[in-house]
């Protein structure tokens, strides 16, 4: 019962600041107020003509379609390798990719800058995809890994003497097996680079990214367009994670 | 050896080669290109960074002969290590707090919920999909002076004034990165309760063990690599943040990222703050290290 309760208390501590948020979004006053007061979608029409910030969210769309497919290029086969063959230093190799999870975005981003000064490189959208992937391999190496380890090769190899070749028992047998992980590691990895500003934050070039446009308005103070800003991005996870759980969470067996 | 036998055998011995070389072909194939992006853009940067923290910075140019001024400018300056100290002690608090949420909170998720844990599961690890900026903001508009806690208070006229206590201190930085946090550790948590066979505690209470027994000697063991798990995540990314500090704290409650930033922004000072980089990746490596260590002593056998 004490449990219950305290897991009631949690809930509402987790939720009610989101709550807020998205009541707020619709409030018709430039400040807050207490209750709120008035019911518009004034601040969302602000949002569709502010230039800037379709500007932004085009900018991240355009880094997370490099960063998903990338990230997917190199982690499954890196997973792949992991999995299957044995190589010396491999027990490090494991823990180090894990790195870029646990460093501070910033200062992986700040490292990555230091080299591309080094080289002359211009500071554009590309260099914030190169470092988002670093930062982003980790998670389709390890989900892929993980499901690859479950997987139960005898499949592949009955593929194979029912007289199945490499390529057709890769697509049909084993593709299939990870395709779940492989899908809910891309969306994860699509949501993480849509929010990134660590890593963005010195890699970006003049374009701004979405996170980094919300971060100048939050520097210039309390405004109720970011209230919609908000309101948009939780609906727009919401359907992700529906998504997403149904690849990750949900695996048939 | 007859000659018939010596063939078939190095027939095989070339066959066998020929397999091995088309598997380190494959091998190749696989782990070359992560292992060289890596190699380029992960270990080169770090490595790069360790290089810059032992130069140093003469007349607005890099000075490339190595010297560990850096190190003792950083650790001699107050000003610095209590920056480092602050980031250390919100980064513990942090941890402690979202362990003593998320825990139990995956705990019930995972034995007490019953037919409603996939829908309140979800609702758990939602707001890890919502992006972190807004989920710090949320809290200066419930904080701030005319925030919802202070139109509350007014509306039902236990104040008259708005009380600034509650934004802009180290108060309004633990409690939102705790907020952030608690999902991350609910979640591997979670994860590692669901795994205990439900034998295990059918048993442990079938041989007269009570509930908190059972919890101590068989649920808590069982749970450590989630609980660890999940407490270095929430630690190295609350210990690294500036979001929170720059939009919820006061003056003093700036965080060792801030002070990179600084080094790299407007002070221009590299090599400085790449000593500092380093000292950050230090600590946070050696809080992996403690809690694997803690980990392999805390579930080991205890008959």
């Amino acid at each position: 019962m004490a449990l219950r309760i305290f897991a009631a208390a949690a809930f509402a501590f987790l939720y009610i600041p989101i709550i807020t948020l998205v009541v707020y979004s619709f409030s018709e006053a430039r400040y807050f107020t207490f209750p709120p007061v008035g019911f518009s979608f004034k601040w969302y029409v602000t949002l569709f003509e502010d230039r800037e910030l379709l500007q932004s969210v085009r900018n991240s769309l355009i880094v997370t379609g490099i960063v998903v497919p990338a990230t997917l290029a190199l982690g499954i086969p890196a997973a792949f390798a992991i999995d299957r063959f044995d190589f010396p230093g491999k027990a490090i190799f494991e823990r180090v990719v894990l790195l870029p999870l646990m460093v501070p975005g910033v200062i992986t981003g700040l490292a990555i800058l230091l080299v591309i000064k080094g080289v002359d490189m211009r500071l554009s959208l590309t260099t914030v995809a190169i470092g988002h992937t670093v930062g982003w391999l980790p998670i389709v190496v390890t989900q892929v890994y993980a499901r690859l380890r479950r997987f139960d090769r005898r499949l592949e190899e009955a593929s194979m003497d029912l007289g199945g070749n490499r390529r057709q028992t890769f697509l049909r047998i084993t593709l299939p097996g990870i395709k779940n992980a492989i899908i809910g590691s891309a969306l994860l990895v699509f949501t993480l680079s849509f929010d990134e500003i660590g890593m963005t934050f010195f890699l970006t070039g003049t374009q701004n990214t979405l996170p980094m446009f919300i971060w100048s308005m939050l520097r210039e103070g309390v405004s109720p367009e970011i209230n919609a800003v908000a309101t948009i991005t939780i609906a727009i996870s919401i359907v992700l994670i529906v998504v997403g759980l149904r690849f990750l969470g949900k695996e048939k067996d | 050896m007859n000659p018939v036998n010596g063939s078939s055998e190095s027939a095989t011995t070339s066959f066998q080669a020929e397999r091995r070389r088309q598997r380190l072909l494959w091998f190749l194939l696989c782990f070359g290109p992560p292992f060289l992006y890596l190699l380029v853009f992960m270990l080169l940067p770090y490595a790069n960074i360790l290089l810059y923290s032992f130069w140093k910075v003469e007349n607005y140019a890099i000075v490339h002969d190595l010297n560990i001024d850096n190190y003792l400018k950083f650790f001699e300056n107050p000003l610095y290590t209590r920056v480092l100290w602050n980031s250390l002690f919100v980064a513990t608090v942090v941890t402690t707090c979202a362990i003593l949420v998320g825990y139990p909170l995956a705990f019930f998720l995972a034995f007490v919920a019953g037919k409603h844990r996939r829908l309140l599961y979800f609702l758990v690890i939602a707001p890890l999909w919502t992006s972190f900026l807004l989920r710090a903001f949320i809290w200066k508009l419930i904080l701030g002076r005319e925030g919802m806690i202070n139109g509350l208070l007014q509306y039902v006229g236990l104040t008259d004034e708005p009380i600034s206590l509650f934004l802009y201190n180290q108060f309004s930085v633990c409690l939102t990165l705790t907020y952030i946090f608690i999902p991350f550790v609910t979640l591997p948590v979670f994860t590692a309760l669901e795994k205990i066979p439900r034998g295990y505690i059918e048993a442990s209470m079938d041989l007269g063990g009570n509930g908190l027994q059972t919890f101590r000697r068989i649920i808590l063991p069982l749970s450590i690599p989630g609980l660890v798990a999940g407490g270095i995540f929430t630690f190295a990314l609350s210990f690294g943040d500036f979001v929170t500090p720059t939009l919820l704290g006061g003056p003093s409650s700036i965080m060792i990222s801030n002070v990179v930033m600084g080094q790299f922004g407007a002070a221009f000072d590299w090599p400085f703050g790449s000593a500092i980089v380093v000292i950050v990746i230090g600590v946070i490596l050696s809080a992996v290290i403690l809690a694997s260590l803690a980990e392999r002593r805390s579930s080991a056998p205890v008959v």
